[in-house]
């Protein structure tokens, strides 16, 4: 898998932070997933945790056990180490979501903007599969990549103070949902029933890097139904292994 | 029982690790020298969770005996009105009072109790956390469960000097960023030789400084990991130290790292306080710091 040439800089004195080049790309995105799973297998004895992002990997080490510079020897080593052969199973998860007028603040207004009808804009959102780059921001943001050129559009100029829990939002060439109620500057155009973190259960997010999201547009009634059922806590995510 | 909320109280332990790949802060005191003294005081272990206070003191009924103690900023307390000193361990009995005055120093106190504070714990640490823990501050009329105490058996009273300096610091100690390199000479200049001063937008998440920094050319990066003492510069030229609630990731270039002491220190300061940032160069350096500052 050696195959990008990667930089190794201290974050703080207790992280070592790996770069990749400056792209967001689905290989990039491959070789973080391998590399970090092949760390967690060969390094997990003062290994805290690792962290992806799109084009880096954040590796905390147990300070009392080794030093920075032992750590960075070892991952230089383990990524030029041929590969073992790992399995890692992915899933694509499919997302309901409701796309109606009531939850999409700003659909009408981007149509306009864009010259298409809201029908097509449901459509480009709804056919890709999105790849799963990293969670951040919020605990359950999923960082998505590969919304639709003909989506890409500028945040708001103005954010809203109160994005609701599960608005599904793009802004420049991203697509997320809110996992809560927070700040939010994306432009909203629907709103999924489900529950992207869950404090009381292992592991919180359903979805990790690397797995992919497919959005459902689901109506306003299957939506409530859905909605019902996630929270009586019986409602089971439609999902697939792929790869 | 909390008679009176104050400004802003909440449960913090030495954070909950393990989770940012979920996007989970790290949270935890933000002044951990303080909150590892007042455990240590009570002969606690120094994970135990405390009680931080922030400027303005909450009023505590006691419903319950206990040994408490305070370190931190000094919020001129008292139990039943009577004064008290800071990092000085005291017998509390039922219905017994704890209140603050007027702020003398520093910015955050913190209560120990003997045993500590048994409140939720979420995801492995105690730490209030808005959407992981029920609630992010104390509120008027909730009761904190504390550890029971039994009162024949010990009345610890640990002498630990504590260090004047923390709270008097005018350097805080950093390290390079990941995107130093993205700053040109004058900018260096001008990051260590001018003195800042700190703004309005200041809390658990963030400080934000009052100094106008000239930008940069890339002023944006690719989104990647951020830690509490992450130094960012923003696009308009503002600077924002990260602190213990920060997200785990963002966009603005990373120009500088504070170390952990230094944290604790800015923890300590407000609006208008001024500092400079002291540049350490070595890691092996900051790597032996850290390990003392465990010791």
């Amino acid at each position: 898998m050696n195959l990008y040439k990667l930089t190794y800089k201290p974050l703080g004195s207790i992280a070592v932070l790996i770069q990749w080049p400056k792209k967001i790309e689905k290989d990039i995105l491959k070789n973080i997933i391998l590399f970090r799973h092949k760390i967690q297998v060969d390094m997990g004895e003062y290994v805290l945790e690792t962290v992806p992002t799109y084009n880096s990997l954040t590796v905390f080490f147990d300070t009392a056990r080794i030093k920075y510079s032992g750590v960075v020897a070892d991952l230089k080593e383990i990524y030029a180490s041929k590969d073992q052969k790992l399995l890692i199973a992915n899933k694509v998860w499919k997302i309901p979501v409701c796309y109606d007028d009531e939850f999409a603040l700003d659909l009408t207004v981007m149509a306009k903007a864009k010259k298409l009808k809201k029908e097509k804009i449901i459509a480009l959102h709804s056919e890709p599969l999105y790849d799963v780059y990293f969670i951040g921001f919020l605990p359950g943001f999923l960082y998505l990549g590969g919304l639709a050129e003909q989506l890409e559009y500028p945040r708001r100029d103005k954010p809203r103070m109160k994005v609701r829990k599960g608005d599904v939002a793009l802004a420049g060439n991203q697509t997320g949902i809110y996992p809560k109620e927070s700040p939010g500057g994306w432009n909203i155009i629907g709103n999924s029933p489900l529950s992207f973190f869950n404090v009381d259960i292992f592991p919180p997010c359903f979805a990790v890097a690397g797995d992919k999201v497919k959005f459902i547009p689901v109506d306003k009634v299957r939506y409530t139904a859905i909605k019902k059922e996630v929270e009586a806590g019986v409602y089971e995510i439609e999902s697939e292994i792929y790869g | 029982m909390i008679l009176a909320e104050g400004m802003h109280s909440s449960v913090q332990d030495l954070g909950r690790k393990g989770y940012r790949s979920f996007g989970v802060p790290i949270s935890g005191a933000m002044d951990k020298y303080s909150a590892i003294l007042a455990n240590k005081l009570l002969n606690n272990d120094e994970k135990l969770p405390v009680l931080e206070m922030t400027m303005i003191g909450p009023k505590i009924l006691f419903e319950d005996h206990s040994l408490i103690v305070l370190t931190g900023a000094d919020m001129s307390p008292e139990i039943n009105g009577a004064p008290i000193k800071m990092n000085h361990v005291y017998e509390v009995k039922t219905s017994d009072v704890l209140s603050f005055g007027s702020l003398v120093s520093g910015v955050r106190a913190y209560l120990g109790v003997k045993g500590g504070f048994l409140t939720e714990n979420k995801l492995k640490s105690y730490s209030y956390y808005e959407g992981i823990t029920s609630q992010e501050r104390i509120h008027k009329g909730d009761r904190l469960r504390i550890a029971t105490y039994d009162i024949n058996l010990e009345m610890t009273s640990s002498k630990i000097k504590v260090k004047t300096a923390h709270f008097e610091a005018r350097k805080l100690e950093v390290t390079k960023g990941p995107e130093f390199n993205r700053l040109t000479k004058k900018h260096r200049e001008l990051l260590f030789s001018k003195r800042f001063k700190i703004g309005g937008m200041n809390n658990r998440m963030g400080y934000q400084l009052k100094n106008k920094f000239p930008s940069i050319k890339d002023t944006e990066i690719i989104t990647s990991t951020t830690i509490p003492g992450t130094v960012q510069l923003t696009p308009s030229g503002t600077l924002i130290i990260l602190m213990r609630d920060c997200p785990t990731t963002g966009g603005y270039p990373r120009i500088l790292q504070l170390t952990d002491i230094a944290i604790n220190q800015l923890a300590q300061k407000k609006e208008n306080d001024v500092f400079k940032f002291d540049l350490e160069s070595s890691f092996d350096f900051l790597s032996r710091l850290v390990s003392r500052f465990k010791d």
